[in-house]
């Protein structure tokens, strides 16, 4: 959130004699490259002529006249695109499986998955919301380069803006000839429909998304046979990220040489995050892949709010990895995030100060998997609910010596065990988290000290007397009536009716007269 | 055909072999729960994971929904495997403490008391009897309903469903000895038409079967 002095001072720092300054100008996008969200903000999603307007769908007839469907695979591969959704597997390679995939009943399935439900995220939502032409026409490319001749769009019902957008868009689309029948006059047929999902986030998971579709429960199952071999209905299916959708028209009319041209060694193009948490401009941000994260938090993000001291990063959702401030420099890529012990999973970026517990955001990651697990396999049903019942223990003061142990033991069996890839990534929190802030588990474990002082177990507030002026701000404010005190006299917290909400630190600290003169400790 | 090292032998299977299957053939010892014979894998209760390396890249994998590649190479018995089997044992009888299965793959594997709270419940949620309800009944009178932790073995919407044919099947099948066809009948959940088909007692075993 933006505090009020923020405000002030970037007005101020604007030379009076521009009128408006260009968006390029600003600090927020002066590093952005838009490639998925190139019209972001600039069409009406719901007029197809907006889009075709800005040059959209002109990809579309170079892949149907122009290119064979092998040459649409060739120039994705030569791209470097790699998916969007995560796991980073070369999307080319993922098409050329699908396309040379024998069909028993000759047909073939591609899928948009938008069940995005990282708290925090918002990658798949904005696109669908704000360019779903964009999405859909890299969708009939891809079908066309596969032999497709069905396409879903699975994205979840708590995305109703979403839902409404991109169905609005194949309607337009089929309207216009560039969906249906003999597409453009090409002999191409493909139809999309929408499939709104119930809101797991293990449906994000390509086998659970597939059976999720087919309208069995949504649970992974083993792979191989993998999807482009045996997917929908048991057919060749080849499912990809919203993003990675997106950035298809790009590449099919820019070629695949132009997108490679941009990023880092291995990971090509440009990335979607969602960037959020205590940081001064937070939004969607897409940038070159190799961008470092001190250009991502300070340059675009503008650094940590109300001057507090910049901490970790949590990159990849709730099973991605916290990043210290010692890898500050780290240039963001899928190898590089993996070395780190995170990932870069859908492009969740969670910034957090000082201020933040690792312990207590672990155990808030843990808690968010242990719902959504599916209860399929043990390591992941049973092992993520210890690991969250040892992380509770820990914040509300009864962790013992061994517990940092067990969850690290836990972890191993849970990465290595675990069926599919929610399970296989859910220790990341944790696992990073200890490896880089080992100490502030040590203090909560052995000395019941939470440094960050978040813990309401291990913390109380206390009033400094000398500071205070009795300005009954913070009675004020008590949900619990804790504070007492007669105006201009040095007030009292009554610790046994004290609920540690820290209503009183926030108001003392910021609106109260004296300031600071309430303490947590 | 498949050629391939499994521990220190070289065992030559049929395509499709899975690497379960190929090891029990050879008479190689993997633990299982999941696993019924008769029935799809399914790669649930993570006991039989294994570690494989082809081309290079090492990992570890279920041997019961893996299938067995040539050139590969298949270690049952590494510390890392004994490690995770351990685990994964361990949550299981934290969650199921009475089930006398899981106390004699302890024995077998040498896990012994879980290092966490334990609970009581009695169901592994192994899905056994819910694979054999689906394909060998074909009733899909059961299946899973909640998720997670949660996750229980019921008829759809927790109503005695008239597509159970009281057979008994899932009794007979479940390792945990959970269903019992008395308890189940006085749950009254399992078997949806108690009251049009009878059990009986059998002389002999003292379990209990369907006489219609």
């Amino acid at each position: 959130m933006k505090s009020p002095s923020d405000r002030t001072s970037s007005r101020k720092s604007l030379p009076e004699t521009d009128v408006c300054p260009e968006l390029a100008s600003l600090g927020f996008f002066k590093s952005q490259r838009l490639l998925a969200l190139r019209h972001r903000g600039l069409l009406n999603p719901e007029e197809i002529d907006e889009y075709i307007a800005l040059g959209g769908y002109a990809a579309l007839p170079k892949a149907l006249f122009d290119m064979t469907p092998e040459e649409i695979v060739d120039e994705v591969k030569t791209s470097g695109l790699r998916g969007r959704g995560g796991a980073g597997f070369p999307t080319g390679i993922k098409w050329e499986l699908a396309r040379n995939a024998e069909s028993k009943s000759g047909s073939k399935y591609v899928v948009c998955n938008a069940d995005e439900g990282d708290p925090g995220a918002f990658m798949d939502r904005s696109l669908l919301e704000a360019d779903p032409h964009a999405v859909l026409e890299g969708m009939v490319i891809g079908a066309r380069a596969m032999g497709a001749s069905e396409g879903f769009v699975y994205v979840r019902d708590e995305y109703p803006h979403a839902v409404r957008m991109i169905t609005r868009a194949i309607e337009q689309a089929e309207d216009y000839g560039l969906l249906g029948s003999d597409i453009l006059g090409s002999d191409f047929d493909f139809r999309v429909s929408v499939v709104r999902g119930g809101g797991a986030f293990v449906c994000g998971e390509e086998t659970a998304l597939m059976a999720s579709i087919e309208g069995r429960e949504g649970r992974p199952r083993p792979r191989p046979p993998y999807p482009s071999q045996s997917g929908l209905w048991g057919c060749p299916t080849n499912i990809n990220n919203v993003e990675t959708w997106a950035n298809i028209p790009c590449i099919v009319e820019r070629g695949g040489e132009w997108y490679s041209g941009i990023g880092t060694k291995e990971s090509k193009g440009t990335k979607i995050f969602s960037l959020v948490g205590k940081v001064v401009n937070t939004g969607l941000i897409e940038v070159p892949m190799g961008m470092t994260l001190r250009e991502i938090v300070f340059d675009i993000g503008g650094g940590v709010p109300r001057g507090r001291k910049f901490k970790a990063v949590q990159s990849g959702g709730p099973s991605g990895g916290c990043i210290p401030e010692s890898l500050i420099d780290l240039p963001v890529d899928y190898e590089e995030l993996a070395k780190a012990g995170a990932i870069m999973g859908s492009g969740g970026l969670i910034v957090m100060d000082e201020d933040t517990c690792m312990v207590d955001l672990a155990r808030y990651f843990v808690s968010f998997l242990e719902e959504e697990s599916c209860g399929k396999c043990v390591p992941c049903r049973e092992g993520i609910k210890r690991m969250r019942e040892i992380l509770t223990d820990i914040v509300e003061a009864r962790g013992k010596e061994g517990d940092i142990e067990r969850l690290e033991e836990l972890a191993y069996a849970i990465k290595e065990a675990s069926l599919c890839g929610l399970g296989k990534t859910a220790p990341n929190p944790v696992l990073t988290t200890i490896r880089y802030f080992r100490d502030e588990y040590e203090s909560h474990v052995l000395h019941k000290r939470c440094p960050a002082k978040v813990c309401k177990a291990m913390i109380v507030y206390r009033v400094v007397p000398e500071r205070c002026t009795g300005c009954q701000r913070c009675v004020q404010v008590c949900p619990v009536n804790a504070i007492s005190g007669p105006r201009s006299q040095p007030h009292n917290v009554d610790l046994d009716k004290c609920i540690k909400c820290g209503a009183c630190y926030e108001i003392c600290k910021f609106d109260a007269i004296a300031g600071d003169a309430i303490y947590i400790e | 055909m498949v050629s391939f090292r499994m521990n220190r032998r070289t065992l030559k299977v049929e395509d499709g072999t899975t690497v379960l299957e190929a090891a029990r053939d050879a008479g190689i010892y993997i633990p299982t729960l999941c696993y019924h014979p008769a029935l799809e894998s399914v790669g649930a209760c993570r006991l039989c994971m294994v570690e494989l390396s082809h081309r290079g890249r090492t990992g570890h994998v279920a041997a019961c929904v893996t299938p067995a590649v040539d050139g590969s190479t298949v270690k049952t018995d590494t510390p890392a495997v004994k490690r995770i089997r351990k685990t994964v044992l361990e949550l299981l009888i934290a969650r199921c403490p009475e089930v006398a299965i899981l106390r004699e793959l302890g024995e077998r594997l040498g896990v012994g008391e879980p290092p966490y709270p334990l609970e009581n419940e009695a169901c592994l949620l192994c899905g056994i009897c819910v694979r054999a309800c689906r394909e060998i009944v074909g009733a899909e009178a059961i299946g899973f309903a909640e998720r997670g932790a949660a996750s229980e073995v019921l008829p759809p919407f927790a109503v005695p469903s008239a597509r159970c044919i009281s057979c008994g099947t899932c009794t007979t099948v479940c390792p945990a000895r959970t269903f019992e066809l008395s308890k189940v009948d006085a749950v009254g959940t399992m078997h949806g038409d108690s009251d049009d088909v009878r059990t009986r007692k059998c002389v002999v075993c003292d379990e209990h079967y369907t006489s219609s």
